[in-house]
């Protein structure tokens, strides 16, 4: 995509531009002085036309006239008719071409109120929004003064809430990093919703891209998807090599480690989608698709978030209290701890690694 | 007034980013461009949230020695809340551009004036 527009010479905005610089004059260009010689000519055209045949058939008449035949007075009638015809339909053209050039003088009048009040109303609407913006910033810096200072311990959202969190959250949960525990069990419902909206967005992209080409062959996509990559590139390659496995292990360290230390399935599944990525970049799709391709990303995405919805919504029938499972939650610290936060990490860490990786193919070729 | 401002430097920062962030999306003609407008307001909003969870000299929510006192650790609330947020802006970000996409295949044109224009041009058809 070139950075100018497609139609940039046609647009309004060029021709104003060529026209502020002197280049072109919209006037003249199709209108006003290039019509005044056409008339002119015209109009010349057309008396020489009058003139000549009238006074030829004149002459003709004085010749002829002892000479007593129907016929040539027919013919002189036939012609005087045509000639008569052709003037006539001269005058018509004429007041068309008149018209014509006066309706385009018209419309190109129009078109420059048009553009003056296209761009009176642009300047207008940025001015707007301009004061808009500051407005709305006014007003929340306004609010802003009010607000509790930055960083006090006694702020109106520290309440009861963080501190039930954090006081009993290590007993309830299991799992050493409250924030994790919070959102895999206090609000595991709040995350399910998450990861679905991740699955669901996917699932809308993946509509939106491939609806125009379901019949395009293979062979062609797989030549213009590598149109702008360099083809095996040898460097990329060998750093694909090293990186991808450190990568995948650090993604999964991070989904793993989810509720003992910051990450969780959120990060870590990022960096697992983005390994993937970088190998596929660095040896294609081909090789890719071997062991990652559109069945195994619904297999993984949909059993992970079948997994999820079973093991936290069975809560309803036991009267939507607080789940209580009979997972041991084991010694805080260890990985295998905290109950059912560590497979749901590993099930959001599924959902959001095939989710990444998904966008990116979909935004790349148009399918996964 | 402007002493406040000045202690709640976050919140000044985050709202001042949030307004370049609208702005961006009332003012750019570029459909691509007011993708990132979105995102930089949706950015100010993390920074926001995160501002209000911060309690000065307090660590992270991640328990240490067993400690599990209220008064040792900041708040874990807005970090979930801020997690939320990031989700939700990486699918309507990847919506949008899916969108953009499919706009600029059938109109050829990222303007989104012209857009308006040829949709209008081929409406009564």
């Amino acid at each position: 995509m070139s950075r100018k527009k497609d139609n940039y010479e046609n647009s309004r905005w060029h021709k104003f531009q060529c026209w502020l610089k002197g280049e072109v004059d919209p006037l003249s260009a199709e209108g006003v002085e290039t019509v005044v010689p056409d008339l002119l000519s015209a109009k010349s055209q057309t008396e020489a036309s009058k003139g000549q045949p009238e006074g030829a058939a004149q002459e003709a008449a004085k010749f002829e006239e002892k000479k007593p035949a129907d016929i040539l007075q027919k013919k002189e009638e036939a012609q005087e008719n045509c000639q008569k015809e052709e003037v006539q339909e001269n005058c018509q053209k004429e007041e068309v071409q008149e018209n014509r050039q006066k309706e385009k003088a018209q419309e190109n009048r129009q078109k420059e109120k048009e553009e003056r009040g296209i761009r009176i109303y642009r300047k207008f609407y940025q001015i707007m929004s301009v004061i808009l913006c500051m407005g709305i910033i006014l007003v929340l810096l306004w609010t802003i003064a009010y607000l509790p200072i930055f960083g006090n311990a006694g702020n109106p959202d520290n309440n009861e809430v963080s501190a039930r969190y954090i006081e009993q959250g290590l007993k309830e949960t299991g799992a050493v990093n409250i924030v994790t525990g919070m959102i895999l069990d206090y609000r595991a419902f709040d995350t399910f919703g998450e990861s679905c909206v991740l699955f669901i967005a996917s699932c809308c992209v993946l509509v939106l891209l491939r609806m125009d080409r379901p019949g395009e062959d293979e062979a062609d996509s797989s030549d213009s998807d590598r149109i702008y990559e360099p083809k095996n590139d040898i460097i990329l390659q060998k750093c694909a090599c090293v990186l991808v496995p450190v990568i995948l292990v650090f993604g999964i360290y991070i989904i793993l480690n989810g509720h003992l230390s910051p990450g969780g399935g959120f990060s870590g599944g990022a960096v697992l989608g983005s390994g993937l990525i970088l190998y596929l970049n660095a040896f294609g799709f081909a090789k890719t698709e071997r062991f990652f391709n559109a069945r195994v990303y619904r297999c993984i995405t949909v059993s992970a978030l079948t997994f999820y919805c079973l093991a936290k919504s069975y809560s309803f029938f036991t009267g939507a209290n607080h789940l209580e499972s009979g997972i041991p939650l084991g010694t805080p610290g260890s990985i295998i701890s905290s109950g059912l936060i560590l497979p749901l990490n590993i099930c959001v860490g599924f959902v959001v690694a095939c989710t990444m990786y998904a966008f990116y193919t979909l935004f790349r070729k148009g399918g996964i | 007034m402007a002493a406040h401002l000045f202690y709640n430097i976050e919140e000044t920062v985050a709202v001042i980013l949030f307004g370049i962030g609208f702005t961006m999306l009332l003012l750019h003609r570029n459909l691509i461009k007011k993708i990132m407008g979105m995102n930089i307001m949706d950015t100010a909003v993390y920074l926001f949230l995160a501002a209000k969870g911060y309690i000065r000299g307090r660590m992270v929510p991640i328990v240490v020695d067993g400690i599990t006192d209220a008064e040792a650790y900041i708040n874990p609330v807005p970090s979930g809340l801020v997690l939320t947020g990031i989700v939700v802006s990486v699918s309507t970000t990847a919506l949008m551009l899916a969108l953009t996409i499919r706009l600029y295949e059938r109109y050829h044109s990222l303007d989104l004036d012209q857009i308006l224009m040829q949709a209008k041009k081929e409406e009564p058809s």
